[in-house]
């Protein structure tokens, strides 16, 4: 039977890799929302001195890209140095999984970010980060990096459907170019709102069509 | 390979029944000649007496004069023509106005989207929480430039079906002209359409055993409708194109085999099902618990979600279908579980299974096993409800004492 999923996937889907909650953990994240459907958190052991991982743990609400994606980048992370781990990225975990299908891409880049948000949060608490800043264009855009164009499976940005990003007042607008109608239209939405909204200085985000 | 694989997403598709295979038959080699006048050759009249008799078979199941049904190539062709094609009939008389649920399945709901694109205005009627049509506020919502309204009998998703007597009425009581899109529930569930007062009424074989792309369209005699697509004269020159004579015979097969003992054993295995599952904590029942077509569960599991849940079923043999963004072709989660005011959390949690001819009884607690256990598994790697878990192993607990 053909599935869209490789071996890979299908195997850490059904037996994923270090599951569960740390008691007590050095540093914690959550990512995604029950209103999107995926969630992932992520849990960290960090030695102090060395700044190894030395365990880390997920859990997740989510389809089966997400629990295997999850899965293999908890794998990737243990016994890196926080570091190294932040240099995981997505593309590192799909191709580890053998590759994931384009329109199930959002739902894996979050296992991704989770961990990434546990090794900030990890910063924080121990004094490793300069203070926070302005949010800008340019870190939106950023952001926006990590929003998925659903008939690709590449971003936004590297699929040149941002037509225009502009801060005022505390309001991120983003202009989209495709029409309001497009089968993806509100799936984008979301996501951006997802992962723009949550900047410390921004009050709403307003993401228009072009059409 | 699984021993058995157990189908229980009859509302998306059935499986043929042989007998209808059988009377479809005739129609691919023998009978093979398109439909022609009474002036034509024999094979050509025989092919004309075989849709005509196909076309009087399921117009008698409707209550209907023969003529008053067109075949088509399934609902969404059905739904798009009745909706589009009285709209624009009407919209000078009358007004470019008409009313639905937000509800209604895509050949419906899109439709209306079209034409409020194209200048209409559409008023969506609210929906309680089982997902019945608000009888008041179709009353309201009903103005003298109403073209159309377009009510569902039966819910794709949750299995909620209207009271079709109470809205006719209104429509009836504040003249306009009604669809219904009985996809679903024909002819499981008896649809009079001259008692009722029901003037068009859309109609599929594929939820019934019956060939898929084949459907049908009532339409009362006298009803405003423009011809939808340009051809040749077929239909009553309303749907052109050669007919699909074995589609017919298909279809018309495929209802005589829908009997009340058969809607009864589907019934009862549904009722095992919701309560089997509804012993599994944190699960509820979407839908209305009585007013629902007889062969549709339709329930959500908190803190998991359905693609996973899905799967997992899939790798077990069993086949149901969700309502869960991760599993749509939008990538939105599922239009009706949040029409009725539930949260995307219900919708992604939300499994539907719908029974048919070919399930056996033997197939509801198998089912019910293997839900029980990929959700209990499925939770168990979730971050939601963990608390919320111990609670009810503690409140359990208490209990026990």
């Amino acid at each position: 039977m053909p599935l869209p999923y490789s071996e890979i996937v299908m195997e850490h889907f059904r037996h994923p890799r270090n599951v569960g909650r740390i008691e007590n953990p050095d540093a914690k994240a959550i990512e995604g929302s029950p209103a999107c459907g995926d969630m992932v958190a992520v849990y960290l052991k960090v030695d102090e001195k060395t700044h190894r991982i030395e365990d880390v743990k997920f859990e997740s609400y989510g389809c089966a890209s997400n629990i295997a994606t999850g899965s293999i980048v908890t794998e990737l992370a243990k016994g890196k140095t926080i570091e190294e781990a932040k240099q995981i990225t997505w593309k590192e975990a799909s191709d580890a999984l053998g590759g994931l299908p384009p329109i199930k891409t959002h739902c894996s880049v979050l296992a991704v970010d989770s961990l990434r948000a546990a090794i900030q949060n990890y910063e924080e608490r121990h004094g490793l980060v300069a203070e926070r800043e302005p949010t800008t264009v340019e870190a939106v855009t950023r952001r926006l990096k990590h929003v998925m164009n659903p008939v690709v499976g590449l971003d936004l940005v590297r699929t040149k459907l941002v037509r225009e990003v502009s801060i005022a007042d505390g309001v991120v607008r983003v202009v989209i170019d495709l029409p309001a109608t497009h089968q993806f239209a509100n799936n984008i939405r979301e996501e951006i709102e997802e992962k723009v909204g949550h900047l410390w200085d921004v009050q709403q985000v307003v993401v228009q069509f072009t059409e | 390979m699984l021993e058995r694989f157990v189908y229980l997403d009859n509302a998306a598709a059935t499986r043929l029944d042989e007998r209808v295979l059988e009377a479809m038959k005739p129609y691919f080699f023998d009978i093979y000649a398109v439909a022609t006048s009474q002036f034509g050759y024999s094979l050509g009249i025989d092919a004309r007496d075989a849709l005509e008799q196909a076309r009087a078979t399921i117009a008698r199941r409707l209550g209907a004069k023969a003529e008053e049904v067109i075949f088509t190539s399934g609902s969404t062709e059905s739904s798009n023509m009745a909706i589009k094609g009285v709209a624009l009939a009407l919209a000078e008389k009358k007004g470019r106005h008409i009313v639905t649920t937000p509800i209604e399945d895509f050949p419906v709901l899109h439709s209306a989207r079209s034409l409020e694109r194209q200048g209409f205005a559409v008023t969506y009627v609210r929906v309680d929480e089982s997902g019945r049509v608000d009888l008041e506020h179709l009353r309201q919502a009903i103005t003298p430039q109403t073209a159309l309204v377009s009510i569902q009998a039966a819910n794709q998703e949750i299995g909620t079906t209207q009271d079709l007597t109470a809205v006719a009425a209104i429509c009836r009581e504040r003249g306009v002209l009604l669809h219904v899109d009985a996809t679903h529930s024909f002819p499981r569930l008896p649809l009079d359409v001259h008692q009722i007062g029901v003037d068009l009424a859309t109609l599929s074989a594929h939820t019934i055993h019956g060939p898929r792309g084949v459907g049908a369209l009532y339409i009362r005699a006298g009803t405003p409708i423009r011809k939808f697509m340009d051809g040749g004269f077929q239909e009553f020159d309303l749907r052109p194109g050669v007919e699909d004579i074995a589609g017919a015979v298909g279809f018309a097969k495929a209802v005589e085999l829908i009997t009340p003992e058969e809607t009864e054993r589907l019934r009862a295995m549904r009722d095992r099902l919701i309560g089997r599952l509804l012993q599994v904590p944190y699960t509820r029942l979407n839908g209305h618990p009585e007013a629902r077509l007889p062969q549709n569960a339709n329930l959500s599991f908190r803190f998991v979600e359905g693609e996973s849940l899905l799967l997992h079923l899939d790798m077990r043999g069993f086949a149901v279908s969700t309502g869960s963004a991760c599993f749509s072709r939008s990538l939105e989660a599922s239009h009706v579980i949040l029409g009725i005011g539930g949260d995307h959390e219900r919708a992604h949690g939300s499994v539907r299974f719908t029974f048919g001819r070919f399930n056996q009884e033997s197939d509801v607690d198998a089912v019910a096993e293997a839900v029980a256990e990929v959700v209990s598994d499925l939770r168990r790697i979730s971050p939601l409800g963990k608390d919320a878990e111990r609670e009810q192993l503690v409140s359990e607990a208490n209990r026990r004492l």
